[in-house]
């Protein structure tokens, strides 16, 4: 699985305090802790509280960079702040844009801006998108799919390789009233998705939304990222700090035949 | 209308592996092989993602074998006496790249004999051959544990391939192997998923995993050789798709394997064909056969079945 950790985000009380401090070592350790416990990428969003989130975007790449080479996932939903940390991040590696809906009311064309910076990031330039448009988030199986389409298409159109997409169907927290539906949704639409594109779009999600003001957040999301995993997703962004939850992971690939079976492979996948 | 581009892309490829060392790198070696880096499967993809030329490795024991058919011993008859002038004769004759030697001769059942002959042997043979060296051990893992790490430490800085290492037995080897700098072989009896674990086990002491090569057991033809195929297909497929605890290039014994079928051994078989003709084909089959599952390097025997996978080797790589 492409495990997208989650930590670098400025609403995050110790990521918040670092960028306010301008504090390198707190942002570093979170690299190297995330890279050590099996992130693919490490995504970077700067919260709300920055003043400047340009700005604050070009501290936290170059701050990563000076210790850590995990390819990084630019987090916004500001353009702007993308291009910010693509100026100064090193894409040699590969580079992730998170992301950017079909379209929005304020700004129809933003998903052409999304999709012409990570193709301009190099061939491993990629870009999640959210299955969102300007009515908002569907509730709905088909909504989700329809939209998922229009923006495979649009990627198509533009010669963006499907196998460079990501799609996000958007999972909500489950304690919000009617909102226990949403999971059954998410899994039916990620089985459709999958089907739209070949070489097939990848599935990614914001695990931890799900469980977002819960009492059981860690076994919530892991037995969800499982679900997720054996209905097609095959990327998250997570806490890969959560041990329990990278066990459950490695576990499912297991079970899914996506890795081949040892007595160790715990230790396998931690080492990988 | 265009012919569709069908061709697979993988993210991962199997690690390329030095054996031996030259005196710049420590060693005495007059040359070295580089294994493995196969970016695709066999035949997949293109020229630059097949990776290195699979290498046959001759089989010197370091006794006189008394169980060889004599249509075997016969290429060797003058010098099976000598580890030394057995391997030279390899070389200069037979074009030998690598030399495995084989200490059947310290396994309880066959002359029980203790290190001063095994490491006096491995010493004889650097001498006498300038090619990197795979020493072998027995298979009984009291005398492997009691003699192979006075080998290893006979040939140190010569970066040998040494083995075998199993799950029940890999600490004593594993960590002498480390110690002397060698490359170290793992092994599994046909089963994938412990071929897995072995690799962990060594990883897990500290061994690195680019400085393995897996032996997963080998079946000759007639006697299991789809089982070895199949296996290391698998091992192939997950070192494409990045799993790192596979990602090492592959051994097979061959030559011991297919010499034990009574088809490429017997002598007094007039239906099967001429039995100087049917053991060397027996053991060039099989060795082909599993060039074709991804081997990296081949155990041989007998220098008209060597010739005849050489000639194949050549042909397609």
């Amino acid at each position: 699985m492409i495990a997208i950790g989650e930590r670098i985000n400025g609403m995050f009380g110790d990521v918040k305090q670092a960028i306010a401090d301008k504090d390198k070592k707190v942002i570093q350790d979170l690299a190297a802790a995330q890279t050590d416990a099996g992130a693919t990428y490490l995504d970077v969003n700067v919260g709300t509280a920055a003043a400047d989130q340009e700005a604050t975007m070009s501290w936290l790449v170059e701050t990563i960079q000076e210790t850590c080479r995990t390819p990084l996932s630019l987090d916004s939903q500001k353009p702007d702040v993308i291009a910010a940390g693509l100026k100064v991040a090193d894409t040699s590696g590969g580079i992730l844009l998170n992301s950017s809906p079909l379209n929005k009311k304020s700004d129809e064309e933003v998903l052409d801006r999304y999709i012409e910076m990570a193709d301009g990031a190099g061939p491993d330039g990629k870009l999640i998108t959210l299955t969102m448009d300007k009515n908002g988030v569907p509730q709905d199986v088909d909504t989700r799919v329809a939209v998922a389409a229009e923006i495979v298409q649009k990627a198509m159109e533009k010669g963006f390789g499907t196998d460079r997409l990501f799609i996000d169907p958007i999972i909500l927290p489950i304690n919000v009233p009617n909102a226990q539906i949403q999971p059954t949704n998410i899994l039916d639409a990620i089985g459709q998705i999958k089907y739209l594109a070949d070489p097939a779009p990848h599935i990614t999600m914001g695990l931890s939304n799900l469980s977002q003001g819960t009492t059981q957040r860690s076994l919530i999301n892991r037995v969800f990222l499982s679900m997720a995993l054996s209905h097609g997703a095959d990327s998250a962004i997570v806490d890969v700090l959560d041990d329990k939850l990278m066990e459950v992971l490695a576990t499912t690939e297991i079970l899914l035949n996506k890795q081949l079976y040892s007595d160790s492979y715990l230790k396998a996948y931690r080492s990988g | 209308m265009a012919v569709p581009e069908i061709t697979e892309s993988y993210t991962g490829s199997v690690n390329r592996l030095t054996l031996g060392a030259t005196s710049q790198s420590g060693g005495t070696r007059a040359t070295t092989v580089v294994v493995g880096g196969a970016a695709n499967v066999v035949y997949g993809g293109s020229d630059t993602q097949a990776g290195e030329r699979p290498v046959i490795a001759i089989d010197v024991l370091d006794s006189r074998p008394n169980d060889w058919p004599e249509y075997l011993s016969e290429p060797y008859k003058d010098v099976l006496d000598s580890p030394a002038a057995w391997a030279k004769k390899c070389v200069d004759e037979f074009g030998a790249e690598i030399i495995c030697l084989k200490f059947d001769g310290i396994h309880p059942e066959k002359g029980d004999k203790g290190a001063d002959h095994a490491v006096s042997v491995t010493r004889e043979v650097l001498e006498a051959v300038g090619v990197p060296l795979i020493l072998w051990g027995c298979g009984n893992d009291e005398k492997d544990n009691q003699i192979m790490p006075k080998v290893s430490e006979a040939a140190k800085g010569e970066n040998c391939l040494i083995g075998t290492v199993t799950e029940g037995n890999y600490k004593s080897l594993t960590a002498i192997a480390l110690a002397d700098g060698h490359n170290l072989i793992t092994e599994a009896p046909l089963d994938i998923n412990i071929g897995k674990q072995v690799n962990i086990l060594a990883a897990d002491m500290g061994f690195p995993l680019e400085k393995i090569v897996t032996f997963q057991d080998t079946g000759a033809l007639g006697y299991g050789v789809e089982y070895s195929y199949s296996i290391q297909e698998r091992q192939r497929l997950a070192a494409l798709s990045g799993d790192k605890m596979m990602a090492m290039p592959v051994i097979c014994d061959v030559g011991h394997e297919a010499w034990r079928a009574k088809e490429a051994k017997s002598e007094d078989a007039p239906d099967w064909g001429r039995a100087d003709k049917r053991g060397p084909m027996w053991e060039a089959a099989t060795a082909i056969c599993l060039l074709q599952a991804g081997a990296d390097i081949l155990r041989m025997r007998h220098p008209k079945a060597i010739s005849t996978v050489k000639d194949f080797i050549n042909e397609l790589w």
